[in-house]
């Protein structure tokens, strides 16, 4: 400071009518990061106002990969919705079909058979850890942690095995259907499942080794990104970055769809909401979701694995070739759909980002008049302006990592 | 979620209050919905949010669908929550479809419930219907120099042009 007040008298005594300002001139600039930037996890770009390091302002703009999701839904019958909808939120796929699936089931009135709830909250579940390891790689890679993107997705290549073996297809498995799920577990994926459970909790041990005494993991996420519960509340956040800020609200306990009441699972909330606090409770929820899984595996009912309803459910393929009626059966539902008598309803799940709810509209045809989704990225965006304004252009980066947004959900 | 009974206390109390303001209820697959005058949308929401005893104080949802050929034309639901008595309650605002080239209008509930902010605009951006009072509202997925609103029922599907290089600069939307 010293030096810089002696040049100042420096330059006033040669240059005698000079004005010599000390303060430094700062001034707002405007940043635009991305669309294409590898730490907006996706296709978002941020209109940032920066004053030096200092984020002043910014707003997100979404819809670059905008692709009618909702409209092409409605030229679809309500079977061939289900792989549309999937491809929304592209890292939770079973629980996109959860929501539309469900939303159809109550509409009609359709029960679903206990195995097929219990397989569903196993693949929901599997799911949910498949979401967060792939938030808490991307994550960590954005903040510096390389390795941590290898040790997780080892680990969600083992569920896509066995999403795989269960559905046949990684990913976009189109496994639910209205009634239940496609195809019952085939043999040998009980014991894989019950391997990878085993073996689950000590790997998010590993990662909590690895990052929660990492000094510069600590410094950028603690502290940062802090947004006040009520705050959160107003801008319909829902989902870990809630429970992060110490409000234990969560649609499996609440609502009990799919018989989740009957597991015995806590909430793991935080205290501070900041970014650490996310990062922790993710990665509590995963080994509450190895909890759920593994209660869900002890009683997997016997018995059927889809609805027996030939109004809506196909026929077994091996009766096609002896019964008449399961042929016409098949071939109706196949062809035409089922109709849907009209009505609307809403009906939303706890997804891994948050409330993901399915409107559904039916005007009595056999395909949906509206499918709209409530997709939890899309409303959560909304908070993200109130963590960044104020912080530093870095704790952005780690702020929207945090957030964890997948912009096939929030554009659809 | 309140019973059809329940709904209908509601619907009494709020008559109360602003006369004619719920022309009509609903009560399907154990959803309760009331259905609200779109001019006196706002009131219902500001009572549903701060009576005591009511306190719907979570928006979780804000949509819009298009219930064509039926009349009036579009339909704006508001899902509202009590998260301390686990009760969801639907609340619909029916617009008509103004003549000609004029949209529909409805009052922006931003004020109320600041979740609502992204979701009006993206119901502006598909059925046009302009919401008054929202502080930002512009096309929120879809380019700022589209012209039409997509998700309308007599918007058809596959109505648009695939671009491509060689046919960009003939496409609206495109870069010429």
């Amino acid at each position: 400071m010293s030096t810089l007040e002696e040049t100042a008298a420096g330059v006033r005594e040669a240059l005698p009518g000079s004005e010599v300002q000390l303060e430094r001139a700062t001034e707002v600039m405007t940043i635009n990061i991305g669309p294409h930037h590898p730490a907006t996890h996706g296709v978002l770009r941020l209109v940032v106002q920066l004053e030096g390091e200092v984020v002043r302002d910014l707003y997100p703009v979404i819809g670059y990969v905008h692709t009618g999701i909702e409209k092409s839904c409605e030229d679809k019958s309500y079977w061939k919705v289900i792989p549309f909808v999937e491809r929304m939120d592209y890292v939770s796929y079973y629980f996109q079909m959860e929501a539309f699936c469900g939303a159809v089931e109550r509409l009609v009135e359709l029960q679903i058979p206990e195995r097929a709830k219990a397989l569903r909250v196993i693949h929901l579940e599997l799911n949910r850890i498949h979401s967060h390891l792939v938030w808490l790689g991307t994550t960590a890679l954005d903040l510096g942690a390389i390795s941590m993107l290898w040790y997780c997705f080892r680990e969600r290549d083992k569920i896509l095995d066995l999403f795989e073996m269960s559905g046949g297809q990684r990913m976009h498995t189109r496994y639910f259907q209205v009634g239940g799920v496609i195809e019952d577990v085939p043999l040998g994926w009980e014991q894989k499942l019950r391997r990878f459970i085993a073996d689950m909790p000590v790997r998010v041990e590993q990662y909590m080794a690895l990052l929660d005494r990492n000094e510069i993991f600590l410094n950028r996420t603690r502290n940062t990104g802090v947004v006040p519960r009520d705050r959160l509340l107003e801008l319909g956040v829902t989902g870990p970055l809630l429970r992060a800020a110490g409000e234990p609200w969560d649609l499996r306990k609440v609502f009990d769809y799919l018989g989740y009441g009957r597991y015995d699972f806590r909430i793991p909330i935080g205290t501070v909401g900041d970014n650490y606090d996310r990062y922790r409770v993710r990665l509590a929820e995963m080994v509450e979701s190895v909890r759920i899984i593994e209660q869900a595996l002890d009683g997997l009912p016997e018995g059927p694995f889809i609805a027996d309803d030939r109004k809506y459910v196909l026929p077994p393929r091996s009766e096609l070739s002896t019964s008449m009626e399961s042929l016409i059966h098949h071939f109706k539902l196949v062809t035409e759909g089922y109709r849907v008598p009209p009505g609307e309803l809403y009906y939303a799940i706890e997804g891994p980002r948050g409330e993901l709810g399915c409107f559904v509209l039916a005007d009595g045809s056999a395909k949906p008049a509206r499918v709209h989704f409530r997709d939890s990225s899309f409303v959560n965006l909304q908070a993200f302006r109130d963590m960044c304004v104020g912080g530093y252009v870095a704790d952005m980066i780690a702020s929207l990592g945090m957030l964890d947004p997948i912009l096939g959900g929030t554009d659809r | 979620m309140p019973d059809a009974a329940g709904l209908e206390l509601i619907r009494a109390e709020i008559a109360e209050k602003h006369p004619g303001a719920v022309p009509a209820t609903s009560f399907e697959h154990g959803q309760a919905m009331l259905v609200v005058d779109p001019e006196q949308v706002l009131e219902v929401l500001r009572w549903l949010r701060d009576t005591p005893g009511q306190e719907y104080r979570f928006l979780s949802s804000l949509h819009a669908a298009d219930y064509l050929p039926a009349e009036p034309r579009f339909g704006v639901h508001y899902e509202l929550l009590n998260r301390d008595r686990v009760e969801r309650l639907r609340v619909k605002a029916v617009i008509a479809d103004p003549p000609g080239e004029e949209l529909p209008e409805l009052d922006s509930c931003v004020e109320l419930y600041p979740a609502a902010d992204f979701q009006e605009r993206e119901a502006y951006d598909f059925f046009g219907i302009v919401f008054r009072g929202h502080p930002d509202l512009r096309r929120i997925l879809l380019p700022d120099d589209y012209v039409g609103w997509p998700q309308r029922r007599d918007f058809p599907v596959g109505g648009e042009p695939v671009l491509f290089t060689h046919n960009e600069h003939e496409t609206a939307g495109g870069d010429s």
